[in-house]
């Protein structure tokens, strides 16, 4: 055995009994060493390559999408509503702010609903019945195809009401904002040690109190980014709008009359036979992948802000 | 000022497990008391029903008198209203990551909904020199997060936030025993300079820890406690076989 370069005996002692000296150079563990490296570069090229492929359909999509359109991307698409067949001009103007509108109920009602849903499960409802329950029920809600989700609110409402809604359109997108939003809220407050939870009630903090401003605070990076999740989903969503929003070709702002969004006009230009149309949809389309971009981003760096620096 | 603790017939469970069986001490005022053995013993379990923090957990209870001065805790107070005159350090120091050093140690306050600044920032100057931590952290208190602070700062700013609420009784569930020994001395001196305003409990696993910091020491064993005395007395001429057993290290 050749000495190990790496290990010094104790002074006054020359060889450690309970120290048994590694060769390093020995046969078994440089074979050891060798196959160890070749898996961590197999490791690290699948981790790479499994990125690569996430990405580049995003870049693709995104890509094709300014190609295809940004050359009909003007002034007018942001001010003008639309323009009948064969005119120039006209733009989806109606249809981005009817897409605020809607986006804005559906989370007003979606998100408020969900994280309660969410705290009971985790800070409530251990081990309850009736917690099992929301959660089965959670789970199976977010695998609904979203058709149903707007037949749901079609029927909940627009039968109801006898016409088309703003509303509806919101309730349908909220009740699939929910389940995303319900589950992730559980997930992320179950990461919070429960030691911070006692050091608040060893404090005298009521349970209500802690929950509020200790658990939810802590967990709140984990809870927004669950939203903007569950936001960027329901926004792209077409098929709950197109019997609840119905969509319009003229302004609209009442809650209670049919209201454009932008992937029911997108829709209703691509199956057109129009190649204006089309160029508007493409370009739509681009509008509407850029407006999520830029809302997840906003609120994550507002979220990012209010941060601790050193905060694990 | 400390109030004494005294305990009577307490008992307590988890789930069918009876981990605290027929406890009777008195714990006295201003003094420091240290309790010692073996792991699972139920040192711990006996403190958190001091401060009703047994309970919290849904399949604990507990059964029994435990008196601060004249109030029987589990008869008439909240638990809530319990645990801001009973304060507790836990073993290993929870700070709130979200908060900073400042919002860390005024916490107890803030969440109650006290909001003035001046007695908040008085608050947490008192607070912090009597953990001995001011001189350390008085720079960046609202710059830096609680939880970005070394292991022995943490723990002493958890000292600090239990002691912000004014507490008259303090509960230490080993303090000491995540910490290096410096940090642990610096905790040590700490216990014994708050002994002349508060009434402290701590639990140990070390008992060189008892022995320095406390008058009085109790030896748990299997949920009961075997016997209570002063400390001297525990270490040098314990009553009870098994109490000398475990101070000589032949068990435990």
């Amino acid at each position: 055995m050749s000495t190990n370069p790496l290990y010094t005996p104790p002074p006054g002692r020359d060889e450690s009994p309970l120290h048994i000296p590694l060769d390093i150079n020995s046969r078994y563990i440089r074979l050891n060493r060798v196959r160890r490296q070749a898996v961590n570069r197999a490791v690290t090229v699948l981790a790479i390559l499994s990125t690569v492929l996430v990405i580049v359909p995003l870049v693709a999509i995104f890509v094709y999408l300014l190609y295809m359109g940004a050359s009909s991307l003007n002034l007018a698409f942001f001010t003008k509503i639309p323009a009948p067949v064969g005119a120039e001009g006209g733009g989806m103007a109606n249809a981005i702010v009817g897409s605020g509108v809607v986006l804005a109920i559906a989370s007003v009602l979606g998100i408020p609903v969900g994280i309660a849903a969410g705290v009971y499960l985790a800070e409530f409802g251990r081990g309850k019945m009736l917690a099992a329950a929301v959660r089965f029920t959670a789970d199976v809600l977010n695998g609904v195809p979203s058709i149903v989700m707007g037949i749901s609110a079609y029927s909940l409402i627009v039968t109801v009401q006898h016409h088309f809604s703003a509303f509806s359109g919101g309730v349908a997108l909220a009740i699939m904002m929910v389940p995303t939003i319900t589950r992730t809220t559980e997930e992320m407050l179950a990461t919070v040690p429960h030691a911070i939870r006692e050091a608040a009630l060893g404090l005298g903090v009521p349970k209500w109190r802690t929950v509020l401003s200790v658990s939810l605070k802590t967990a709140s990076p984990g809870i927004i980014t669950g939203c903007m999740l569950a936001f960027a989903r329901v926004a792209g969503e077409t098929a709950p709008l197109l019997f609840t929003a119905f969509g319009n070709q003229f302004w609209s702002f009442k809650l209670n009359e049919p209201i454009a969004a932008l992937p029911l006009q997108i829709y209703v230009y691509a199956i057109s036979p129009y190649d204006e149309w089309h160029r508007l949809a493409w370009a739509g389309s681009l509008v509407l992948i850029v407006m999520i971009m830029v809302a997840v981003t906003l609120v994550r760096i507002y979220a990012a802000r209010g941060m601790m620096k050193g905060a694990s | 000022m400390g109030v004494g603790i005294s305990v009577e017939h307490l008992n307590a469970w988890y789930g069918q497990t009876h981990t605290l069986q027929d406890i009777n001490v008195e714990l006295p005022a201003n003094h420091a008391t240290a309790l010692i053995g073996p792991s699972g013993c139920g040192k711990s379990t006996f403190v958190r029903c001091l401060n009703r923090m047994h309970e919290t957990n849904p399949i604990a209870r507990a059964e029994g008198v435990v008196k601060m001065g004249d109030m029987d805790i589990y008869k008439d107070a909240e638990p809530v209203q319990i645990r801001r005159r009973i304060g507790m350090v836990f073993q290993r120091p929870n700070p709130f990551p979200t908060m900073s050093i400042y919002d860390n140690v005024c916490s107890g306050l803030k969440l109650n909904g006290f909001r003035n600044r001046k007695v908040l920032d008085e608050t947490v100057e008192r607070s912090l020199k009597a953990a001995a931590l001011w001189e350390e952290v008085k720079d960046d208190l609202k710059k830096k997060s609680g939880a970005s602070l070394s292991g022995g700062q943490q723990q002493r700013m958890c000292i600090a936030r239990a002691l912000a609420v004014d507490p008259e009784v303090l509960l230490m569930d080993e303090p000491a025993s995540a910490l290096d020994p410096v940090s642990t001395s610096k905790i040590e001196d700490l216990i014994f300079q708050l002994k002349s305003q508060y009434t402290i409990v701590i639990v140990t696993h070390n008992m060189q820890q008892a022995a320095r910091v406390a008058e009085n020491t109790g030896f748990f064993l299997n949920g009961k406690m075997v016997e209570f005395d002063s400390t001297h007395k525990i270490f040098t001429n314990p009553k009870d076989k098994r109490t000398e057993d475990y101070i000589t290290g032949r068990f435990g």
